[in-house]
């Protein structure tokens, strides 16, 4: 088995202030996967990002990119590491190509007869070609956060990380990111991207790490983390026979029917749900919409934190 | 291609940054007036009962131009320069801090020394470029104004105008070489913050209570060793004979606030937790 391209060991950072930002995380982005490293704002993920680019010193523990560790193999490392970190940075006063120039002039590895094409190649795929002349201060904050993707597309990478790369994109852009992100994934490059919106980019992973105040809840593949939790049922019907509906549920043995107007919602357990649609409609239920529903990323967060969402610290 | 040739790019990416930003070409042209406005008023007031007098060597720019070198830089070493070089230096490192361009630059990557080394050789460079830009249009507008002459030094005694240039140009480079330890002082002061206003005005600041406190007698003990005590020695290059001791001392203090001041920068830079 390759080694994981991103690997922590008891990664923690106690901020001087006492807050512990990030508590002992043990990492591991498998090399080729996109790992959606999900959580709450304020939950630590940028941190461990940071601490993972050599941005901020560990309290303790240790972290590996692409094998070397971190902060000592940055110099190596890191022109192979495309980075989106907490929001885009340009200077605002050049333009969107000549923030590209700064960093490539940055970068000792790169070759700066290439930088022209290499840059033009970079914002044409994020779709920012017609705004490359452009000072970054005009730029919209879409456009800004393409600015941040096409930096991180400068070179050829073999990892990407992309902290919050939708943020302040419309509907339209994060469908894009999600496919640029999807076709990077296809061309062999592994993807570590953050999100606190956790419906946001799920569908594009092949493995889902989620943080909860510092801590690493649960990290595996996506399909595996889905099927944990319970499987439910939900029938639509007319409100009148919301009734009936829950009594046959009850009767196969489904768990803790709920009603919400013409639903009734049911833990499915090992019921197999075309029983349930035939025990239904055997019963004269006028079945108007059935769904056997995976519980969402979110029901899952809920189900191990045993909070909302949207309470970070 | 190696990383030499790489330090060099990023080092021309800066400079063009620092020279091509307007808040600096602003500055630059701000302080090239000075000696264009101290021609001036010179000029129109030259036939008043007011001629020959005035602080420093201004007495003597109407006989002849080459010394409104002298007296813009005289003018422009209490505040104007100090002010300059806060913003050049306090800027370098809070700056990018600020605007969050620091952490893409460490993960490009470019190791922190390095962009500590660059940030310094453009502060340095902009410093440079603050002195010749008061001293070249002070020699243009001196010229222009009261032509140039043959220069009686401090002494009474006069020497050609050939040499009289490289005297004067030897003021210009003391007064230059004299705004390093500033320099040093300002870089460090930002590496401590993400606010560059901060770094700056405290930059100034040093400066200010530097000049202060070598006015107090009481603290006669501690003056040789003060940032701005020594400014002022570039008055060695207008005597017959010029005490390269003298200057020497002065650049000496200054080449120890840089020793200090660089390894503080260098020492808070390389381990901070770049949080921006």
């Amino acid at each position: 088995m390759t080694p994981p391209a991103v690997r922590s060991a008891g990664l923690t950072k106690r901020f001087r202030s006492g807050q512990v930002a990030v508590d002992g995380i043990e990492l591991e982005v498998p090399r080729g996967s996109v790992y959606g490293f999900l959580g709450p704002n304020g939950s630590g993920k940028t941190t461990t990002i940071r601490m993972l680019l050599g941005l901020v010193r560990p309290t303790a523990g240790r972290a590996w990119l692409l094998e070397e560790p971190m902060p000592e193999g940055g110099g190596s490392v890191l022109p192979r590491v495309g980075v989106l970190v907490e929001g885009p940075a340009f200077h605002p006063y050049l333009t969107g190509r000549a923030n590209l120039a700064r960093l490539d002039a940055a970068d000792a590895t790169a070759d700066p007869r290439t930088t022209r094409r290499r840059s033009d190649a970079a914002l044409e795929r994020v779709g920012l070609a017609a705004a490359a002349a452009k000072p970054f201060r005009q730029y919209s904050l879409g456009m800004k956060q393409r600015l941040g993707l096409a930096a991180a597309l400068l070179r050829p990478r073999d990892l990407l990380v992309l902290d919050e790369p939708t943020n302040g994109l419309d509907p339209q852009g994060t469908r894009e990111v999600r496919h640029l992100i999807r076709e990077l994934a296809d061309a062999g490059t592994t993807v570590l991207v953050s999100s606190h919106l956790l419906a946001e980019i799920d569908q594009v992973c092949s493995h889902i790490g989620i943080m909860s105040q510092g801590k690493l809840l649960v990290q595996d593949e996506r399909l595996a983390l889905t099927e944990r939790g319970e499987p439910t049922l939900v029938v639509r019907t007319a409100v009148d026979h919301v009734g009936t509906a829950t009594e046959v549920l009850t009767a196969l043995g489904l768990g803790a029917p709920v009603v919400d107007g013409p639903e009734v919602t049911a833990s499915l357990g090992s019921v197999a749900p075309e029983t349930a649609t035939a025990a239904l409609v055997g019963a004269g239920v006028p079945v108007v919409g059935l769904e056997a529903r995976r519980p969402s990323l979110e029901q899952l967060f809920v189900t191990l934190t045993g909070e909302g969402f949207d309470v970070a610290r | 291609m190696s990383r030499a040739e790489g330090g060099s790019r990023l080092l021309r990416s800066e400079l063009s940054l620092v020279f091509g930003r307007r808040r600096n070409i602003t500055l630059l042209v701000g302080l090239a007036t000075v000696p264009l406005l101290l021609g001036i008023v010179l000029f129109v007031t030259q036939d008043s009962a007011l001629a020959g007098q005035g602080p420093g060597f201004v007495g003597r720019v109407t006989g002849n131009g080459l010394f409104l070198v002298v007296s813009s830089l005289v003018m422009c070493l209490p505040f104007l320069l100090p002010l300059t070089i806060g913003i050049a230096s306090g800027d370098a490192i809070a700056g990018e801090a600020q605007a969050g361009t620091l952490r893409y630059l460490l993960a490009v990557p470019v190791s922190r020394t390095r962009v500590l080394v660059v940030k310094a050789v453009a502060a340095l460079a902009f410093a440079g470029a603050a002195v010749a830009a008061i001293a070249l249009m002070a020699l243009l507008s001196g010229a222009v104004l009261f032509g140039l002459d043959d220069v009686t030094l401090l002494s009474g005694s006069t020497v050609p105008l050939g040499e009289g240039v490289l005297r004067i140009a030897g003021v210009a480079v003391y007064v230059g070489l004299s705004l390093t330890g500033l320099v040093a002082v300002g870089l460090f002061f930002s590496t401590l913050t993400e606010v560059p206003v901060g770094a700056m005005a405290a930059t100034v600041v040093v400066a200010i209570v530097s000049a202060v406190l070598d006015t107090l007698p009481q603290l006669a003990a501690i003056h040789p060793g003060l940032l701005t005590h020594h400014w002022l020695d570039f008055a060695e290059f207008l005597r017959l004979e010029v005490d390269w001791g003298v200057l020497g001392e002065g650049l000496a203090v200054q080449g120890a606030w840089v020793a200090i001041f660089a390894s503080l920068a260098w020492s808070r830079f390389t381990t901070a937790d770049v949080t921006s």
